[in-house]
């Protein structure tokens, strides 16, 4: 417990209530971006780790962590980006899967591990089930999306577009 | 490692994926499809945010107080190590498509070699890369092949731009001292060594577009030193203006 009272359990429990700005269904903790958190006697240094290298979010989150720990009582506040593990999909609880599912964004299937590339696919097995029906009936329109985590689909059954949380 | 040359070493590895980002995003609103929009300023993002990690790392080499904005925005031309093959013009699509394959085979491959090194930021930026880099490749391998496979008229655009970009792919497997000092100092990659694994992945995908692979000729080289097209200077231009016209200016 540090000077504001709050265990690490504690920060945790505040940066659980940071939503992603880009999928807000879930937070910063469940993403995996949260990686580590560390009191000392006022203050408190969050590790964080970007989904995307370039992920134009990461702005914003940082801001909306350090605003939810200062109204805390926590300071300073430092964030510390880290690359190292690279994040991935295998994070997510199936718990944070289901949550997307329910908010319309297909949930991440199993990460390729492939060394280099398979030029033959079938968009059949690359398309995940349509999170609004169920249908397998479904195709991959592209797999850049509206934000660098999510793929672009196509559900044959109910005719509606959705996207998908791309496998990282 | 002696610091000049790690310094130089950093800057080509950023360098490559700074120019070829900011060209993507040149498409932004002019793509053909949208879909297609919104993948180009996807792969511009992975880029330049890659550009941004190693940019990061070469200002801390550098220990001159320079982070990546001082980087990518304060240098001129000369002061750029990037390869030819990512600042020549975007072309039509067959181009942007055809450099996007020669150009992220070669990334994915270096990233690879580069996670094995023993310099954890620069690993793992890499192994952030790996991940990205495979969906690039995915991404304009098929579209190549589907170029190919096309109507006459994609196909004979395709192989033009497979003509035309052949000759700036060998830059990027030149080694010098400094990518040989990084690969000795157990950091980096000697680009010599990724070449045949490059071929291997071109030639298969042509291949399967029903391209032909050009006989290997002259070879352009000059980006690594700091001998740049006409290309780059126009480019940094508008890249730059608003930071160099408003210094320090924040948002």
């Amino acid at each position: 417990m540090n000077a504001a009272g709050l265990t690490p359990g504690d920060v945790l429990a505040i940066l659980d209530e940071v939503k992603d700005p880009e999928v807000p269904v879930l937070s910063v903790v469940e993403l995996g971006i949260v990686r580590d958190v560390q009191l000392d006697r006022g203050g408190v240094t969050v590790t964080i780790t970007p989904t995307y290298s370039g992920c134009p979010a990461m702005r914003v989150i940082e801001e909306e962590i350090t605003a939810a720990l200062e109204a805390r009582g926590l300071s300073p506040v430092s964030l510390k980006t880290v690359y190292a593990p690279a994040w991935t999909t295998e994070w997510l609880s199936d718990e944070a899967k289901k949550k997307l599912e329910r908010y319309g964004i297909a949930p991440p299937g199993a990460a390729r591990q492939e060394t280099l590339i398979t030029l033959t696919r079938s968009p059949a097995s690359e398309s995940p089930p349509c999170p609004y029906c169920g249908s397998r009936n479904t195709e991959l329109r592209s797999e850049f999306g509206s934000t660098a985590c999510k793929s672009i689909c196509y559900c044959r059954a109910c005719e509606q577009p959705f996207e998908a949380f791309k496998a990282l | 490692m002696e610091m000049a040359s790690h310094f130089e070493y950093l800057l080509r590895l950023a360098d490559d994926r700074l120019v070829l980002g900011h060209r993507l995003s040149e498409w932004c609103g002019h793509a053909p499809i949208l879909e297609e929009d919104i993948a180009l300023a996807n792969m511009a993002l992975d880029l330049i945010g890659e550009a941004t990690a190693f940019l990061g790392v070469a200002g801390k080499a550098e220990g001159k107080g320079r982070d990546a904005d001082a980087l990518a925005y304060l240098r001129e031309a000369v002061e750029y190590r990037n390869a030819l093959l990512v600042e020549l013009p975007n072309g039509d699509f067959a181009v942007t498509m055809v450099r996007q394959l020669f150009f992220s085979v070669f990334a994915l491959l270096q990233a690879e070699a580069l996670a094995r090194g023993t310099d954890a930021d620069l690993a793992g930026i890499a192994a952030k890369a790996v991940k990205e880099m495979r969906y690039h490749v995915r991404h304009s391998s098929d579209w190549v092949v589907k170029l190919g496979g096309g109507t006459s008229e994609s196909r004979a655009r395709a192989q033009r731009a497979v003509d035309d970009l052949w000759r700036y792919t060998g830059e990027l497997f030149l080694a010098d001292d400094v990518d040989r000092a990084a690969a000795a100092a157990g950091i980096g990659v000697d680009p010599s060594t990724l070449e045949s694994a490059w071929r291997g992945t071109v030639d298969d995908v042509l291949a399967r577009a029903s391209l032909t692979t050009p006989e290997t000729s002259y070879m352009q080289r000059g980006g690594r030193d700091g001998r740049h097209t006409e290309h780059l200077g126009h480019m940094l231009a508008e890249m730059q203006i608003v930071a160099r016209s408003h210094p320090g200016a924040s948002w």
